[in-house]
């Protein structure tokens, strides 16, 4: 059991090679092949989270650090001392990611072997789920940032190939997907750019990007502070001997950190001073939460070349960053646009990537990095706003939709706001807790309304041919085809098969998919003793002690806020349940409306058992006597292990109960708005709409707060008209046409005029020709004395003849004379 | 014995005739015998010369004048035949096709 956490990499290698496998041979397997390789690696994944859970169990819930074979140095630059080792965590938080991932993720792979047959690109599907999961794996196992965000683009790559991967759908359908797929990846960039920036200055102001280094005590309570958890203390270091010899590895470059190690090793041995003894490795030696514990108890100043700042501010700006980043992924004011159009993708991606998985990479990273929230205290009362008004925001939103999945986008979104503000007030541990029950049951709600979906379209189908279509594809019928959209759309012109106003009654058309849709919606609207009112509620007793106890603003606004989202939530789930299964059908596809298949229900029966009782592993102390059965908070403590700062907060009956109360008050007036055949008026419009009182609210929530349209009219049109602006104005115009015709065009043309006539034609040719034309004009002369008489030559030589001969006389008569 | 002095006038005379007849004469004959009585004229004042110095290289030069005459006259009267079967005429003032 000891090599157990090397198993680790098996668990991103298993899903890489499924995706490989049916990226390359996936069309050759058909669809069983595929599926039940992509099926069965995820699976696989599962059952290697299994054993790394079991292994945390049998020792004592201590960190592992494991470094890989073949990829130790991943990246070294020797000249910097630069080193960023692909090395893996395995601890309690990252192993809780991993279950939820890959456990989750399993069920949906199988569910979707349902939805997606009969696509053409089936085994492509299959291969991006796959990849996902590599890619999700690798952003919780990472140890160090910089392998986070390694997985955090490449989740960010697959969700935006599964939302757009219905591209080619007819009648503009595929360009509203391929649309969205697009705006998800652009908004998400500018989240990035805040990962980006807070890597650099943690790199720059701790010198590494490592989580903790192999041997690093990470989790003590921290450095300098009491000891908490002395009992779990024992038995942890009774174990770490152990851990020890595997974390050790063949980790060369970090011979002190070994040396420290035997240190731990010795101290625990003895069995005294057994926490607190991270003190003898040298800070530059530590991780960065490590590192940041230090500085900030040293109250170092961080020189960032042109100014120093405090170490304080300087984890504030880091956090600010992140914060940023994960509005960007975890769908986060002002950042969440993205994700209700990410509904465009295939419901089974809904469910495992915009709603249980990836989106909540946003949360992991900023529990990860509790040591750096703990200390930002700004950052902090920011996050907890970020995550409170869009709690609230995306719950009022999700009030005034018509399509069933967008109701759950803005749920999701809503839900992630939770979390966030738990992250806020400094709930760490509630944070995650929430996280793994909304995983559950929102992954069960998305699957519930993908098998709707399907159902009605199997009901259009029926519709639409009659009884023939059976005949047409006999090994059909049962899944309806429906995925082979392209047939539907194009005989519907106008149906649309996630639209709540066409359906109703389904109830007894679907019974499994009622009964679990109504599992989720209860867990999700946080009633007793469902996951979601356990996690909720530790997220508002925690905003609530932080609020009473510290008298901090962000509790207060957090509790007050949440309720808000609670009440929305609780009302608008309902409203769905009504108009989607009570009441008669609205139309005749809803009439014909037929179950789904087992491979779809028994995921949907799975996800319905842990909604209800997944919430059980944290239950709070003192309450109904349920922690004699499961324990008090054992959930949290198991996160202690791995994130500094969880705490459980104790029971708070009073906002409980206020919360119960308020959620059921909403289910109330919920079915006594839409109940008894209420839920749709003849001419499809929402009875809020029809009250006075409500009607602008309501008219509110249907427009997304004009969200989108603000974006569109402050930034979008700005930008595009700015752009337009540079492009068509001063590039095209003044640059092209002015600059370079008038004054460069026009320069040249000068320059050369003034080269090619005065200068060539007039200096240059001018003295050469006159040169010629001087001997010409002399030749001409001269050429006149050769007369061609005979006599002049005659003549000529004859006084030549004189004059030699008076030349050659003159002498003699000089002489004479 | 006569005295050289009526040699060299006598020459004189004639070579002042043969460039007078070159100069003034139309016809290519013509011209060519005075060119010839040019030349008898220097052949006598050379013979002249020599007797009165006793030396026999004037005699040498005569003997070379005589020569080259005798080519001379092959030559130029072949020519005068040439210019007479092209232009029918051997008027040398005709014959200025060579002017500049």
């Amino acid at each position: 059991m000891e090599n157990y956490p090397q198993l680790v990499s098996l668990i991103i290698l298993i899903p890489a090679i499924g995706a490989f496998i049916n990226f390359f041979w996936g069309a050759r397997l058909g669809e069983r092949g595929a599926a039940m390789v992509s099926t069965g690696a995820s699976s696989l994944a599962f059952v290697v989270a299994l054993l790394l859970f079991a292994y945390l169990g049998s020792s004592g819930y201590e960190a592992v650090v494991v470094n890989p074979p073949l990829l130790d140095g991943w990246i070294r630059i020797p000249s910097a001392n630069v080193v960023i080792p692909w090395q893996m965590r395995v601890d309690t938080l990252s192993v809780t990611m991993m279950l939820v991932i890959t456990g989750v993720g399993s069920l949906i792979h199988m569910y979707a072997i349902g939805y997606m047959h009969g696509d053409e690109r089936f085994p492509r599907f299959f291969a991006y789920l796959n990849m996902f999961l590599a890619f999700m794996l690798t952003l919780v196992t990472g140890n160090n940032l910089l392998m986070m965000f390694v997985g955090w683009e490449g989740v960010g790559l697959c969700s935006f190939l599964l939302i757009g991967f219905w591209w080619d759908k007819k009648n503009g359908v595929g360009w509203r997907n391929s649309n969205a797929a697009r705006k998800a990846f652009i908004v998400n960039r500018i989240g990035d750019f805040g990962i980006l920036m807070a890597i650099f200055l943690v790199f720059w102001t701790f010198g590494t990007l490592d989580f903790y280094r192999p041997g690093e005590l990470a989790v003590v309570g921290g450095y300098g502070e009491a000891t908490e958890h002395s009992a779990e203390g024992a038995v942890a270091g009774e174990h770490s001997e152990g851990e020890a010899v595997v974390a050790e590895g063949d980790h060369s470059e970090t011979a002190a950190v070994a040396e420290g190690e035997s240190v731990v090793v010795e101290t625990a041995s003895s069995q005294e001073l057994v926490y607190t003894d991270n003190e003898h490795i040298a800070t530059e030696q530590l991780g960065i939460f490590g590192q940041a514990e230090r500085f900030v108890a040293e109250e170092r100043v961080v020189d960032l070349g042109p100014f120093e700042l405090p170490i304080v501010t300087v984890l504030a700006l880091i956090t600010a960053f992140m914060l940023l980043g994960a509005a960007g992924k975890s769908a986060q004011i002002p950042l969440f646009i993205w994700l209700p159009d990410a509904m465009a993708g295939p419901t089974p991606v809904s469910a495992l990537i915009h709603a249980a998985t990836m989106v909540t990479a946003g949360v992991y990273m900023m529990v990860r990095s509790n040591v750096f929230f703990y200390e930002a205290d700004v950052t902090s009362l920011v996050v907890a706003l970020v995550g409170t008004g869009t709690a609230v925001v995306a719950g009022l939103i999700a009030v005034g939709q018509w399509d069933i999945k967008r109701v759950l986008a803005y749920s999701t979104v809503s839900q992630l706001g939770f979390m966030v503000a738990a992250v806020g007030v400094g709930a760490y541990g509630a944070a995650v807790f929430h996280l793994v029950t909304h995983a559950f049951f929102k992954a069960l709600l998305f699957l519930g309304s993908g098998s709707v979906i399907h159902g009605m379209e199997h009901g259009h189908h029926h519709v639409a041919h009659g009884h023939d279509a059976h005949h047409d594809n006999p090994h059909d019928a049962d899944h309806g085809d429906a995925h082979s959209t392209a047939v539907v759309v194009h005989h519907a012109e106008e149906f649309d098969p996630q639209d709540m106003r066409n359906m109703g009654g389904l109830r007894s058309k679907m019974p499994i998919t009622y009964i679990t849709y109504v599992i989720g919606t209860l867990a999700l609207a946080g009633i007793i003793p469902f996951a979601g009112f356990w996690s909720k509620d530790e997220i508002l007793a925690d905003a609530w002690l932080v609020g009473v106890l510290e008298n901090n603003l962000a509790g207060f606004l957090a509790l007050g806020g949440l309720l808000l989202a609670a009440g929305f939530t609780a009302f608008y789930m309902w409203r769905q349940i009504i108009m989607v299964f009570h009441g008669k059908p609205r139309t005749e596809a809803a009439e014909h409306a037929s179950e789904s298949s087992l491979l779809m229900t028994i995921p949907l029966m799975v996800l319905g058992f842990f909604s209800v009782f997944i919430g059980f592993i944290n239950t709070p102390a003192n309450v109904l006597g349920l922690d004699g059965i499961f324990g008090a908070h054992r959930f949290t403590d198991w996160l202690e292990y791995s994130v500094v700062h969880a705490h459980a907060a104790d029971f708070q009956p009073l906002i409980a109960l206020g919360a119960l109360s308020l959620a059921l008050g909403a289910i109330f007036l919920a079915s006594n708005i839409y109940g008894q055949g209420k839920a749709v008026t003849a001419d499809r419009r929402d009875p809020l709409a029809l009250r006075p009182e409500t009607a602008a609210i309501w008219k509110l929530a249907n427009a997304r707060m004009y969200w989108d349209e603000t974006y569109y009219r402050f930034i979008e049109n700005p930008f595009n008209v700015l752009s337009r602006f540079l492009a068509n104005t001063l590039d095209w115009d003044f640059w092209h046409d002015y600059f370079h015709d008038r004054v460069i065009g026009k320069g040249f043309n000068a320059i050369a005029g003034l080269l090619s006539k005065p200068v060539d034609i007039g200096i240059i040719d001018g003295v050469v020709n006159g040169v010629g034309a001087v001997a010409k004009w002399f030749s001409g002369r001269l050429r006149t004395l050769q007369t061609g008489y005979v006599r002049v030559y005659a003549i000529t030589l004859l006084l030549g003849v004189v004059v030699v001969i008076i030349v050659l006389l003159l002498p003699l008569i000089n002489t004479n004379g | 014995m006569v005295q050289t002095e009526a040699y060299i006038t006598l020459a004189l005379v004639l070579f002042v005739l043969g460039t007078m007849g070159v100069m003034l004469r139309r016809n290519a004959i013509l011209v060519f015998m005075s060119v010839e009585l040019m030349l008898n004229a220097t052949n006598l004042a050379l013979a002249a010369f020599a007797r009165h110095w006793g030396h026999e290289s004037g005699h040498l030069f005569v003997f070379f004048i005589i020569t080259v005459a005798a080519a001379e006259v092959a030559v130029g009267l072949a020519l005068i035949v040439a210019i007479f079967r092209s232009k029918n005429s051997i008027n040398i003032d005709e014959l200025h096709q060579m002017e500049g």
